[in-house]
């Protein structure tokens, strides 16, 4: 039952001299998948990853590879099945692109690690994986954060290892190298059945990416398990302690604090056209309301996250008398409305009475 | 089209090397006719005293320059390699001094008892000082983060070593304290053909030692955690980078004095030649290179003012110096 893992921590205590940090950890996961480490800053996500590469030793616990205690393999053995990316700089002279790459294949070459035929044809077909070709020749210290970061993935890949660990690959990439960088990680894993264990910044990409979530809290693991059942409502915002501004698990919604007050605008919305209404109200400090919207949207979690006061209505119900009563109540409240429709433009019955009633009393469109 | 970069820069040195051995043999206080210095080397000069002195004193001379400059260029390239830091070297980080030290001490005790002290016991008394001076700057380097702190470090136990061996030559009471003290200031001079044969074969055995460490020299320059993961024993691998370069810095130190700046120069001369930085071109290549850097050195520490002999480290430092301050000013602009 439990060599269906192919890695697993069993009663894992990392920490420095001697002094634990995380205690207990027990997280595992089959060949294949990806497993991201998530967690504040300094909450030793990074600590944890480097007693899996065996570059600190446990205080406590074992950690197995493929049934094998890791404190058994050779330093070689380990070499041929996992490789690493990870933060700190590498600061190679007068090597280029190419080099740097082909020192992945160290475990294979011989006593003097001359290249064979074949080591440079995994070195060429690494740089191609990860876009880097036309790197060849050019000095690794020469290029950007971002290129290094692929240099350094297309050397972890030609080491042909069964596990990757990467300590927090994308942090120097911008939004399309971030999307690259990870699809290329999850089409290895899913074509090759290659392995990954990965810290990440990127709460919303960690939960696209990853078959596991560890989340890392305090002095402990604090939950394990698949993105589903990590990103419960609220509790990204319990990890991080956020005071400030709120994330909303469901659809990754990341918005700023609202402002605080009576609300000075109605802003009739849906279908997505408030959210950038909202957005500006907030950066202005406008307190506003906001409504009718259905639960179910586009513009619900920025509503939900910077409106004042909001009026919704569960998804597929009809806006009852109630409903539209609090909200003309609250625009008289407001005296300026901003209406996010065209004149005519057709609405549901309780939206379009709410525009007409806001036309009727004459308040101005801001 | 890289490998032929590589080749045509074995060449240049090989050449340089050769022509700079040459050149030694032939050039020197006394004028010996070129064709001269050729019948002697094949063994059929007529003239004892010249032959006397292409002999006994210029070719031996010639020939420890060369080896002991390679030892010591290639001591530096190991140093660099180990604190991951260019300006690294036997000489700068005080190594070459702490050596100096331990033999000035034996020596004088020797002569106390009128004993005479060997090469190989001047090599072993060379590389206890190494090691000592090695155990303080590594000791140091676990706080001092950046560079230039390492070396003024180092500078300073060097500082330390010299006063300490002035103080012991000075009321040392001998008249080969004269020879003392020429050789504590570093010099070529006065090396037989057995001292020759000692620090050829320590040199070479030890070249071969590097040279078999060139792959794992190459994981280590990608830094520790790497070089760790690609299965490299990184705690045995420092030690032998220790040794090997203390056993080479040993062997300079104990028949030529400290030389300075060579450990430095070289090593970053030999890369901008090659434009790579590849373990198994340089070690090679920082040989050849650091043994025509003292020859040439050593021609012009006894030619320039001849009969008077320049100390081989007043040489050395006006070209070496100037090295080190470029490769500090190109560093600062490349972390701005």
């Amino acid at each position: 039952m439990k060599d269906s893992y192919y890695f697993r921590t069993e009663g894992l205590t990392v920490g420095y001299n001697g002094l634990p940090l995380i205690r207990d950890i027990e997280i595992s996961m089959k060949r294949g998948e990806i497993l991201t480490l998530i967690g504040p800053n300094g909450a030793g996500k990074t600590t944890i990853l480097k007693n899996i590469i065996r570059q600190l030793e446990p205080i406590g616990g074992t950690v197995f590879l493929d049934g094998r205690k890791l404190p058994e393999l050779s330093g070689h053995e380990l070499s041929t099945q996992m490789s690493v990316v990870l933060t700190e700089r590498v600061k190679p002279e007068l090597m280029s692109c190419e080099d740097v790459v082909a020192t992945g294949r160290y475990p294979y070459t011989g006593r003097f690690g001359v290249l064979s035929e074949e080591d440079h044809r995994i070195v060429r077909e690494s740089m191609e994986l990860v876009h880097i070709s036309e790197l060849k020749e050019r000095d690794f210290s020469e290029t950007s954060d971002g290129q290094k970061q692929r240099v350094m993935l297309a050397r972890a890949l030609c080491q042909q290892p069964d596990i990757l660990v990467l300590d927090e690959p994308t942090s120097f990439l911008d939004i399309r190298y971030k999307l690259e960088f990870l699809s290329i990680i999850q089409e290895m894993s899913r074509q090759h059945g290659l392995s990954v264990i990965m810290s990440l910044h990127e709460l919303d990409l960690a939960g696209r990416i990853s078959d596991k979530l560890a989340c890392i809290r305090g002095d402990k693991v604090d939950r394990f398990g698949t993105p589903e059942e990590i990103f419960t409502e609220g509790y990204i915002q319990e990890l991080y302690q956020m005071t400030v501004g709120s994330y909303d698990e469901r659809t990754g919604n990341l918005e700023l604090t609202p402002v605080k007050g009576e609300p000075e605008v109605f802003v009739i919305a849906g279908n997505g056209r408030g959210t950038d209404v909202y957005r500006s109200l907030q950066r202005r400090g406008i307190p506003f309301a906001t409504g009718i919207l259905w639960e179910n949207d586009l513009d619900f979690p920025t509503a939900h996250a910077l409106a004042d006061e909001l009026i919704s209505v569960p998804a597929f119900r009809e806006i009852s008398a109630e409903e539209l009563g609090r909200a003309k109540e609250l625009m008289d409240r407001c005296g300026h409305v901003i209406c996010t429709f065209e004149k005519g433009a057709y609405l549901p019955e309780g939206l379009q009475e709410l525009v007409s009633y806001a036309e009727r009393k004459g308040y101005e469109n801001t | 089209m890289k490998n032929r970069r590589y080749c045509l820069a074995f060449l240049i040195l090989a050449a340089l090397l050769l022509m700079l051995l040459a050149v030694n043999v032939c050039i020197g206080s006394v004028g010996i006719p070129f064709a001269e210095v050729l019948r002697i080397l094949t063994g059929h000069g007529s003239d004892a005293t010249y032959k006397d002195i292409v002999m006994q004193i210029r070719l031996p001379r010639a020939l420890a320059a060369a080896i002991l400059g390679g030892a010591l260029a290639l001591s530096g390239y190991l140093l660099q390699t180990f604190f991951h830091n260019p300006i690294a070297g036997p000489y700068i980080l005080g190594i070459s001094s702490g050596a100096k030290l331990v033999v000035a001490l034996v020596m004088v005790f020797a002569l106390g008892q009128a004993a005479v002290v060997s090469s190989g016991m001047m090599i072993i008394a060379a590389f206890i000082g190494s090691m000592i001076s090695m155990g303080f700057v590594i000791l140091m380097s676990r706080y001092m983060d950046q560079m230039s702190r390492l070396i003024v470090s180092g500078v300073m136990i060097g500082y330390i070593c010299s006063a300490i061996t002035e103080f012991v030559v000075t009321f040392a009471e001998d008249a080969d304290i004269v020879n003392l003290h020429s050789w504590s200031q570093g010099s070529f001079s006065g090396i037989s053909w057995n001292n020759v044969a000692v620090m050829a074969v320590v040199t070479f055995l030890a070249f071969a030692a590097v040279f078999l460490m060139s792959k794992p020299i190459m994981a280590y320059q990608m830094g520790e955690s790497y070089a760790r993961n690609m299965g490299l024993n990184i705690p045995l691998f420092r030690v032998l980078l220790v040794l090997l370069s203390s056993i080479l810095s040993a062997c300079v130190t104990a028949f030529a004095g400290p030389v300075s700046f060579v450990g430095i120069a070289v090593p970053h001369l030999v890369k901008s030649l090659f434009k790579s930085s590849k373990p198994l071109l340089l070690i090679p290549a920082c040989f050849l290179g650091g043994a025509s850097f003292c020859l040439f050195c050593d021609l012009l520490a006894r030619t320039l003012f001849a009969p008077t002999e320049l100390s081989i480290s007043t040489v050395t430092a006006v070209f070496g110096a100037p090295v080190v301050i470029y490769i500090m000013i190109r560093r600062r602009k490349e972390r701005a």
